[in-house]
């Protein structure tokens, strides 16, 4: 591991940690715009942040350590994901460390303990929220990890890294599969992110809601960290849609240019995406939790169909 | 004085576990002596057993005969790296479970603690003489003691009607299976007269004669280890056990039959055929999506266990399926992942699934429930229990960094290269399969959530899990112990394949150890580096460290204050423990889901209800569409063959005498 690959990982988490926020708040932004509602500041997520973490802790009276550990944890999940995800290059001293399968795995991991802690005060929402989050997870997961397949059958690799040099620098191909996985990608990522046709992030609709239901108890720093979590967790699937399928642009090796220019280029890219995310909200409405079966499904259905044609019209590309 | 040899020292640790039973039966009813003296020496000679296995791996083959048994017939006995390996995973598991042990049994519970004392030790010293056993004669043998003196540990608690119905199905299915294993062996053998593993490895089979061995030996290792359709008896066998015996039988016993199919059809079969993989896959496949969809909707704490382990079961078939296409193509690098992921989730298997069956009996230690919707809030009462279950939960679920997600891995990335098969449609359905793996990944999850967040969060159910007690410190002993195991098998993983690349090797020919050995212990590269790589402590350390420095800063720029309130819940005044989600009320959406993948009883409540209740019962469609017909058609037939029992001794001498004559005029000089 040389120096400059250990800053620019370094670099990227900082980058991450400070990036996350003003994603969600552009997405809140176009969402507004949108809806011909008035918009809130682009930094609006910063300042709520800021105020969670100085406000007290509330902590009811029957939660346990683990309710106040797992806000952590899935704080720690979110910033491993988002550093082995190559946003400005592939040249990540961490990226060894997780493949993609184990990136499924680090999202699983926190997606469990923020289920349990759901269900730690044992109140009738948290309990409801850990069931429908589980519920969504076990659709989403298989999904993904074939999207994940049909990438990694092109590649002949399932590193991250080696997936995004392969697509971005090699000769380029038209790779009919990559246009169902990500469609496939599309709906797991809405789902994962409790994004519109599966959840609402701003409902507060005791009955509809999953991601909020789940969190109704938290409040103060162990709020502030989830919430960070959360937009990590927009900003993760958004860096790894972008890397799979968008890869050009992502600096390769340690060339000092090639991050500064890879700069940019993301940030293009993530305000695209999160403007084409507030379009889609918009344009559609929550569908009830016994239709989010039907949506993974076809998802699921995309990203198999994405790996029969790898396997049946591609060949051995 | 020669030195003493491995497979000398296991069988002195065999004979240790022997004696150790009889020396239970010195005093029966003296529950410190046996728990308190006992336990802890066989957890003693466990240990002894997992080192000398892991001081073998990787030396040659040792043989030994045992002049016992019928005269001409020895015991032929033979030591190698396959059977090494489980005996680790043996030896190393019955330390945590006799440990716990130690501490787990009371006075009152059915069998004198004795007996239960000779039972447990018989069954841990034939397990191990199945491992060691060389020829049809010394297998069968030790299987049936393993057989019966588990259905004894089974049915320990005999008083009641359930557990000894539990136990009879218990001992058919053994039977049946071991009926399928003897007719495999004696295939095998195809009338040579030569009943040794060495006789039937010389002998070359024709593709017919060698496929019916290996179906044989997949329904009869297949009964044992809980595969579809033979499943039946392991959620009732498992729940009625107490619980280090149902530990014993779900982390270890299930093992012994993957052994066997390990040993029948890479060791003795020589030359395997490729459809022996799909068949063996498609039951792995259909038994996992079976085992985790009942263990999602399950109200007993250890019938989910007990699905959750036919759920890894089937996982295990699926493995050893994938393994069996790359062998029979000679494609033998990925057949070394594909057995290496078997292997592995044996060892991983054995580690969280024990452990989380010894928590099951500190719960019912300390509640006396079983039932899920009795039980809550226990993490309060009982926080080691708590804390070790979460591990178990936690690698159970196939969650990085701890055990399952190892094994489950290595399966997914041995998948990933099944498109490289040299068949018209094979190479694109096997990676499909994948697909079903994920499935069950994603629902085992779903099950563990529901198992952990029942038992051990959430307000407490009912009034008396207030006096819970936390498990008392041998049984902590027994628990730090399995969930070390399934730590280090998570954190570890270059270092383990190191130790049980042997058995690969051996089986194969070709293993992975060279390989994974150039990156360095933190790392595992099956292949290389720039395919696939997992550094669990690497991964590990990133989550702690962005856990620790958060803490800190959060604590450092803002403040750590922290009061304490009732609970928000949308405002909600009326808080009630039966406000929260039930065992089933967790899992509906599942039975929603897959609605018909289940035999449901449910009624509902209506307005008009004096006293409304709802209730669902979730049945097994097997029960219905396989076991009763059968039971119906036995019942049948053994009607009709009661006509012949007239009960009058003059019919019974009419049809000898009539046999004789018929024999007569049929059989020639």
């Amino acid at each position: 591991m040389n120096v400059f690959g250990f800053l620019g990982q370094m670099f990227a988490i900082a980058l991450a940690l400070l990036l996350a926020p003003l994603l969600t708040g552009w997405v809140n932004q176009c969402r507004a715009w949108l809806q011909n509602r008035s918009a809130p500041p682009l930094l609006q997520p910063y300042y709520m942040l800021h105020k969670l973490f100085l406000k007290d802790v509330v902590l009811a009276h029957g939660a346990s350590p683990l309710f106040r550990f797992a806000p952590f944890v899935v704080f720690g999940c979110m910033v491993l994901a988002c550093a082995i995800i190559p946003t400005l290059s592939t040249d990540l001293p961490l990226a060894p460390a997780a493949d993609t399968i184990a990136l499924v795995g680090v999202f699983g991991l926190a997606r469990i303990f923020i289920a349990l802690a759901a269900m730690d005060v044992g109140t009738s929402f948290g309990t409801l929220g850990g069931r429908r989050e589980m519920l969504i997870g076990f659709l989403a997961e298989p999904a993904l990890l074939m999207v994940i397949f049909t990438t990694a059958m092109i590649s002949q690799s399932t590193s991250v890294a080696t997936i995004v040099e392969t697509l971005a620098h090699r000769d380029f191909i038209i790779y009919p599969s990559l246009a169902f996985a990500g469609i496939a990608f599309t709906f797991v990522s809405f789902a994962e992110n409790a994004r519109v046709p599966v959840d609402n992030p701003a409902t507060h609709l005791e009955l509809t809601m999953i991601h909020e239901a789940m969190i109704l108890e938290y409040s103060g720093r162990h709020l502030a960290l989830i919430e960070w979590a959360a937009s990590l967790k927009l900003y993760a699937y958004s860096c790894l849609g972008l890397a799979l399928f968008f890869p050009w642009g992502i600096a390769e090796g340690d060339s000092f240019l090639g991050l500064l220019l890879a700069i940019p280029v993301l940030a293009i890219k993530l305000a695209i995406g999160g403007a084409l995310l507030a379009g889609i909200e918009t344009i559609n409405a929550k569908v009830r939790i016994f239709r989010a079966p039907e949506f993974l499904g076809t998802a699921f259905l995309f990203a198999v169909l994405g790996l029969l044609v790898r396997l049946l019209l591609e060949g051995r590309v | 004085m020669p030195a003493l040899l491995p497979i000398d020292a296991l069988l002195i640790a065999a004979c240790a576990w022997l004696v150790l039973g009889i020396a239970g039966l010195v005093a029966p009813r003296n529950l410190r002596f046996i728990s308190k003296t006992l336990f802890p020496l066989g957890a003693l000679v466990g240990m002894m057993v997992g080192l000398v296995a892991l001081g073998f791996l990787g030396e040659s083959p040792e043989v030994a005969v045992l002049a016992i048994g019928l005269p001409d017939l020895p015991f032929h006995l033979r030591l190698d790296n396959l059977a090494a390996v489980f005996a680790l995973l043996l030896g190393f598991a019955s330390v945590g479970i006799s440990i716990f042990a130690a501490g787990y049994f009371r006075k009152g519970e059915g069998t004198a603690p004795g007996l239960m004392c000779l039972q447990y030790h018989i069954f841990l010293a034939s397990m191990l003489m199945v491992l060691l056993a060389d020829d049809a004669y010394a297998f069968m043998v030790a299987w049936e003691c393993m057989a019966l003196s588990s259905f004894f540990l089974v049915t320990t608690d005999h008083r009641h009607a359930e557990i000894r119905r539990a136990g009879y199905l218990y001992l058919l299915i053994a039977h049946i299976g071991a009926i399928a294993i003897l007719l495999s062996f004696g295939v095998m053998s195809s009338g040579s007269g030569d009943y040794s593993f060495a006789g039937m490895r010389a002998q070359s089979l024709s593709p017919f004669w060698g496929s019916a061995a290996f179906l044989l030996a997949l329904l009869g290792f297949g009964a044992k280890a809980g595969l579809l359709p033979v499943h039946v008896w392991l959620p009732e066998a498992h729940p009625a056990a107490p619980s280090p015996v149902s530990a014993m039988m779900s982390g270890v016993m299930l093992k012994t039959a993957i052994y066997g199919l390990l040993r029948v059809s890479f060791d003795l079969l020589a030359e395997p055929l490729w459809w022996w993989g799909v068949v063996a896959m498609s039951i792995g496949l259909a038994t996992a999506v079976f085992g985790v969809l009942y263990s999602t909707v399950q109200s007993d704490m250890k019938r989910l266990l007990a699905y959750s382990s036919i759920e890894n079961i089937g996982l295990l078939a699926v493995g050893i399926g994938l393994t069996l296409i790359f062998h029979a193509y000679r494609m033998e690098s990925l057949a070394a992942l594909a057995m290496t992921a078997v292997l592995y989730h044996c060892l991983a298997h054995a580690g969280f699934k024990s452990l989380l069956f010894l928590c099951t009996g500190s719960v019912l230690h300390a509640t006396r429930e079983r039932s899920l919707g009795k039980l809550g809030g226990l993490i309060h009462r009982m926080p080691w229990v708590a804390w070790l279950a979460l591990a178990g939960v936690i690698a159970s679920a196939g969650l990085p960094p701890l055990s399952g997600f190892v094994s489950e891995w290595l399966l997914l990335q041995s998948f990933l290269f099944s498109p490289g098969l040299p068949h018209p449609w094979l190479n694109m359905v096997v990676p499909v399969a994948a697909a079903v793996v994920a499935l069950v990944a994603a629902l085992a999850g779903f099950a563990m959530v529901k198992f952990y967040g029942i038992i051990f969060l959430g307000q407490m159910r009912e009034e008396n899990l207030k006096d819970a007690h936390d498990a008392g410190p041998w049984e902590r002993v027994g628990l730090v112990w399995l969930a070390g195991l399934t730590l280090a098998l998570g954190v570890l993983p270059s270092t383990v394949i190191g130790f049980i690349d042997a058995a690969t090797r051996q089986l194969l020919g070709t293993g992975l150890a060279d390989k994974v050995r150039e990156h360095g212990w933190w790392m595992l590269a099956p292949i290389s580096p720039e395919r696939a790589s997992y550094e669990p402590l690497i991964f590990l350390a990133t989550i702690a460290a962005a856990v620790l420095l958060g803490r800190q800063l959060v604590r450092r720029l803002y403040h750590g204050r922290l009061r304490r309130s009732a609970a928000w819940d949308c405002g909600y005044v009326f808080q009630s423990a039966r406000a929260q989600d039930t065992a089933e009320g967790f899992s509906q959406p599942i039975r929603r889901i897959f609605e018909p993948m289940f035999r449901m009883e449910r009624h509902f409540p209506t307005i008009r209800d004096e006293k409304p209740y709802y209730s669902v019962k979730v049945e097994d469609h097997f029960w219905h569409w396989l076991y009763l017909p059968v039971a119906r058609l036995a019942e049948r037939g053994s009607r009709l063959i009661t006509r012949l029992q007239g009960g009058r001794i003059a019919i019974y001498l009419l049809y000898s005498f009539l046999t004789l004559i018929v024999l007569l005029l049929v059989a020639r000089p």
